[in-house]
C-alpha cells in the first residue's frame, strides 16, 4: 500500500545494494531508485537489473516508490522503461522533460509494455523533472499531457544552468520557476514538489529554503540527503490549528452524512470537495509526523 | 556435554578448566570466602630504591618464571607500546609458558602478540577478546590452551576469587615517581584513568611501574600508591595517547546510525526515569557518541540533569559536565585527550577503579545504581541474547568489554545495532556466539524500529511509556524475518569439536565457547 503522502522523496542510486536497502528505513514518504545521474555509464545495465529486483522483491512497505528512469532522449530508456514497468514502482520519474509530446511518446511506450506484460494499463504514475527554461515555460501542458502525471518536480541546479544563472541559498533565481511550476500543478490538480537544497552541511539554510517552499505552498520537497528528511518533513508538519480545521471540516461532512443533508455547511460556507481533500490530507500529514489525531474516520 | 540454561552445549572440562554452567544472569550467588590475593607484605627501609635500569632487571628482579602470569592494562588500547617492549625483553630471556592476562582486549602489532604465542613464550591468554592475528590463531588453533574470556567485571571478581592469580603486572604509567606513585593523568603521553590498573596493583605478586616520564618524588596527582608498587623502570615511550580513541569520539555524518542514535536518545527521554538525577553510560563508538549528543538535547529541551554519567568516557560527557548536565563523571577509562585531561582539571570527574564499575561480586558497584545503559553488538538474536565478539565468518571481531556487566545493572539496557552491515544480517534466529544474556536486554534499537524484551524486568514499564510516544515498536522476530527478507540466510558456519575460546559470564560460570572454525 502506497503512502499517500508526497512530503519528501529520496534518491537511492541504482548500483549500490546497500543504499538502497537503507533508504527503506528512512523517513521519506517517497523513494526513488536511480538510474540516472547517480550511475556511470558503464553500470546502466547492472543498476537496471538491480533496481528492478529491489522494487519487484525488497519493495520496502509504506512507501511511495519510483524508479527515475534515463533522459527522454537517450540510448536507456527504452530498456529502463521496460524494466521500470514491469517492477510496477507508483511512479516513474522522467527527468529533463521540455515539451508535453515527450510526455506523450513516454505514456505510449510505457502503455505498450503494461499491454505486453498483462499489467493493467495507467498504473504507473509518471513524475515529471523540470530542469530547463524551456520545460518551465511548458509546464502547465506538461502537466496535463497525460492522466498519468501525478507530480511535477522543479530540478534547480540543472534550471539556473539552462538560464545561465547563478545558483544561490536565498533562491531569488529559481522563484519564478518555482511559482510557475506550483501553478501549473495547482491547475491540474497534481503534486508540486519543490527543489533540493543541495548543500547537506547546512540544516540552518534548509530551513530558510523551507520557510518559502512552505511558505508559496508546495506539497513535497526532494531530498538531497537523508539527514535532511526530518526537517524536510518538519516543514510540512501542519499546526495544531490547522489540525484542528480539518477535524472540523471532516465532522460537518459526517454530520451532514448522517442527516441525509445534500449541502454541508461550516462556519457559514459550503464544504466543497477540495476543502474535504485538503482537510484529510492536513490529517494524513498529521498522522505521519507521529501526532496522534482521533475521532474522525 | 551439558547445556548451561541458555541453551548452549558445552564440554564438562576442556583440559584443566571445569566447566560451571551459566545459570542466569542472577542465579549464582558470591562464594562467602575471604578475597585471594597474591600482593604480599613489603619492607622498604630509608634509603632503599625501587628504580631499576631496564624492564630485563625488572622482570629478572620480580621472578618471572616459566608458566606465570604476567598482566597489563588497556587504557592505551591501540595505541599500547609497553606490551610489546615488555614481551621482547621476557623472550629475550628465554622464559615460556606464560599466561597473558591483559585487562581488555590488546589488538598490537609490530609485535604482534601471535607471535609470542607462536614461539611460546606465551602458552595460554585470559583477556576480554582477541583479534587480528592473534584471533586468527585462536581459532586456527594455533594457542595450545583455550583462551578464557571475561567481561570488565568479570576479571576482576576472578581474581579475588583466586582464579586469575597474577604474579607479575607491568603497569604502563605516564608520569611515576622512583619510588612507584604513579599516574596517567599527566605527562606528554597522558592516557587518563588507571581504572583498569587498580584490581592488579592490589593483588599481583609483584607490581613494576613503567612509565617515560619519571618525576620529581613525590608524584602528585597519583592513581596508584607507591604503597603497593615493587619497581619501577623508565622507557623511551609507554603509548600513543593519539591512537586511544581511533576516531571512536568522531560524530558519525552516516545517516543511518545517527537516525538509531536519535532513536535510542528518544527512548531514553521517553521513558519515566529520564527525570532529574538519573545515570546513563553510553561508551565509545560512532552510534554511542551521537547518542550522547542527542540524549544532551533531549536534557536540555526537558531541563534536566544527571546525577552520573558512568565508564568509559569521550570529550562529548566532558562536554556535558561542562554545561552542567552531569553532576559526576565516574570515568573507569578515558577515551580522548579532553577526557583524559578532565579528571585532572574538573572536580567532578572521577577515576575510578573498574571494580567499583562493573564487579557484580563486590559490596556493591555503580551499575547497579544506572539508569541506562547504552551498547553495541555485532548479533542480536529472538531471544534478545547479543553476540559481541564473532563476526559473520566467526572470526574474532571485538572484546567483551563491560556489555554483559553494564546489560546485568542497568535498569534499562539498551542495545544499538544495524539490522544489517554490508550483506550481513544483524538480527538473527540465534546469535553464533552469546556474550550478553538476552534476560538483561530491556530493547534492541535499530533503524527498522524498537524491539522491547518482554522478558526483562521492566519491560511493563517501557513499553507502557513507549507507547504513549510515535517511536515505531516492533518485534524482535519482525526484525529477523525482515533481516531474512533483505539478506538471504547466511550458511552456517562449521566448527570442529575442539574448543578455542572459553566465554564466561560476569559471575565465572561459562555462557557459550567457541569453537575452532572448520577450514
Amino acid at each position: 500500500m502506497a503512502n499517500e503522502l508526497m512530503r519528501t522523496s529520496l534518491y537511492a542510486g541504482g548500483t549500490s545494494p546497500v543504499k538502497m536497502i537503507q533508504a527503506g528505513f528512512y523517513n521519506e514518504d517517497c523513494l526513488v531508485y536511480d538510474l540516472e545521474d547517480s550511475v556511470s555509464a558503464g553500470e546502466k545495465d547492472a543498476a537496471r537489473f538491480l533496481v528492478y529486483n529491489a522494487v519487484k522483491y525488497q519493495r520496502p512497505a509504506g512507501k511511495y516508490i519510483l524508479i527515475r528512469v534515463n533522459g527522454i532522449y537517450s540510448q536507456e530508456l527504452d530498456e529502463d522503461l521496460e524494466a521500470a514497468v514491469r517492477a510496477q514502482p507508483d511512479a516513474i520519474r522522467i527527468p529533463k522533460v521540455e515539451y508535453a509530446e515527450e510526455v506523450k511518446r513516454i505514456d505510449e511506450k510505457v502503455t505498450a509494455i503494461e499491454q505486453k506484460a498483462g499489467l493493467p494499463v495507467g498504473g504507473v504514475k509518471f513524475w515529471c523533472n523540470i530542469e530547463s527554461y524551456l520545460g518551465v515555460l511548458s509546464a502547465q501542458q506538461i502537466a496535463t499531457a497525460s492522466p498519468r502525471v501525478v507530480a511535477m518536480a522543479l530540478g534547480a541546479e540543472d534550471f539556473t544552468a539552462s538560464m545561465s544563472a547563478q545558483r544561490t541559498k536565498p533562491g531569488w533565481e529559481i522563484f519564478y520557476a518555482r511559482n510557475a511550476i506550483l501553478m501549473a500543478c495547482r491547475a491540474a490538480g497534481i503534486s508540486a514538489q519543490d527543489a533540493v537544497f543541495s548543500d547537506i552541511n547546512d540544516p540552518e539554510g534548509l530551513k530558510k529554503d523551507l520557510e518559502m517552499t512552505r511558505a508559496l505552498g508546495f506539497d513535497g520537497k526532494t531530498c538531497v540527503h537523508p539527514r535532511q528528511i526530518d526537517a524536510v518533513n518538519g516543514c510540512f508538519t501542519p499546526s495544531p490549528k490547522e489540525i484542528r480545521n480539518a477535524q472540523r471540516v471532516l465532522e460537518a461532512l459526517e454530520e451532514a452524512a448522517r442527516n441525509h443533508t445534500g449541502v454541508c455547511v461550516l462556519d457559514g460556507g459550503m464544504v466543497d470537495k477540495p476543502m474535504e481533500l485538503r482537510a484529510r490530507t492536513t490529517l494524513a500529514k498529521a498522522a505521519a509526523a507521529g501526532i496522534k489525531v482521533g475521532g474522525v474516520k | 556435554m551439558i547445556v548451561n540454561s541458555a541453551g548452549r552445549e558445552l564440554p564438562e572440562k576442556i583440559g584443566n578448566y571445569i566447566v560451571r554452567p551459566y545459570q542466569g544472569a542472577y542465579a549464582t550467588p558470591a562464594p562467602e570466602t575471604p578475597v585471594i590475593t597474591k600482593r604480599t607484605m613489603g619492607h622498604r627501609v630509608p634509603g632503599d630504591t625501587k628504580l631499576l635500569p631496564d624492564l630485563k632487571a625488572a622482570i629478572q628482579a620480580a621472578g618471572l618464571k616459566d608458566g606465570m602470569t604476567i598482566s597489563f592494562h588497556h587504557a592505551f588500547r591501540e595505541g599500547d607500546l609497553l606490551i610489546g617492549q615488555v614481551l621482547t625483553a621476557i623472550r629475550e630471556l628465554g622464559i615460556q609458558g606464560l599466561r597473558f592476562a591483559p585487562s581488555a582486549v590488546v589488538n598490537i602489532k609490530n609485535p604482534s602478540i601471535a607471535d609470542f604465542v607462536l614461539d611460546g613464550t606465551i602458552d595460554r591468554i585470559e583477556a576480554s577478546g582477541i583479534r587480528g592475528e592473534l584471533g586468527d590463531a585462536a581459532l586456527a588453533g594455533k594457542v595450545k590452551n583455550p583462551v578464557i574470556l571475561r567481561t570488565h567485571g568479570a576479571r576482576p571478581r576472578a581474581i579475588e576469587a583466586g582464579e586469575l592469580s597474577i604474579d607479575v603486572t607491568f603497569i604502563a604509567a605516564s608520569a611515576a615517581d622512583d619510588y612507584g606513585n604513579c599516574t596517567g593523568l599527566v605527562g606528554p603521553n597522558a592516557c587518563g584513568s588507571l581504572g583498569y590498573a587498580f584490581v592488579d596493583a592490589h593483588n599481583a605478586g609483584c607490581v613494576v611501574v613503567v612509565t617515560d616520564t619519571l618525576v620529581d618524588y613525590p608524584c602528585c596527582p597519583a592513581s596508584i600508591s607507591q604503597q603497593y608498587v615493587d619497581y619501577v623502570v623508565k622507557v623511551d615511550q609507554i603509548g600513543d595517547p593519539e591512537k586511544i580513541g581511533k576516531g571512536a569520539a568522531r560524530l558519525t555524518k552516516n545517516p543511518r546510525d545517527l537516525m538509531i542514535a536519535e532513536r535510542t536518545a528518544d527512548l531514553i527521554a521517553a521513558s519515566r526515569r529520564f527525570k532529574d538525577e538519573f545515570s546513563f553510560q553510553t561508551g565509545a563508538g560512532a552510534i554511542a557518541i551521537a547518542t550522547t549528543k542527542y540524549l544532551a538535547d533531549r536534557m536540555r529541551e526537558k531541563g534536566v540533569k544527571a546525577s552520573f554519567a558512568l565508564g568509559g568516557i569521550p570529550a562529548a560527557i566532558i562536554d556535558m559536565y561542562d554545561e552542567g548536565l552531569v553532576r559526576v563523571v565516574e570515568c573507569s577509562q578515558s577515551f580522548d585527550a579532553v577526557a583524559a585531561r578532565a579528571i585532572f582539571d574538573r572536580p567532578g570527574v572521577v577515576e575510578i577503579d573498574n571494580a567499583d564499575y562493573a564487579n557484580a561480586y563486590s559490596k556493591g558497584g555503580f551499575l547497579n545504581r544506572e539508569d541506562f545503559g547504552v551498547l553495541g553488538a555485532l548479533e542480536v538474536d529472538t531471544d534478545f541474547n547479543v553476540n559481541i565478539l564473532t563476526g559473520s565468518s566467526g572470526e574474532m571481531m571485538g572484546g567483551l568489554g563491560g556489555g554483559p556487566d553494564v546489560a546485568g545493572g542497568a535498569a534499562i539496557s539498551i542495545v544499538t545495532i544495524p539490522i544489517i552491515r554490508g550483506r550481513t544480517p544483524s538480527i538473527v534466529k540465534r546469535v553464533f556466539t552469546l556474550c550478553t544474556p538476552g534476560e538483561t536486554v530491556a530493547a534492541v534499537v535499530t533503524e527498522a524500529g524498537i524491539a522491547l524484551n518482554p522478558k526483562h524486568k521492566n519491560y511493563a514499564e517501557l513499553k507502557e511509556d513507549l507507547e504513549k510516544t510515535s517511536l515505531k515498536l516492533v518485534t524482535i522476530e519482525a526484525l529477523q524475518q525482515l533481516c531474512e527478507k533483505l539478506t538471504g540466510v547466511p550458511k552456517p558456519i562449521e566448527t570442529t569439536d575442539r574448543v578455542a575460546c572459553i566465554v564466561e559470564y560476569r559471575d565465572g560460570t561459562v555462557i557459550d565457547v567457541i569453537r575452532e572454525i572448520k577450514r
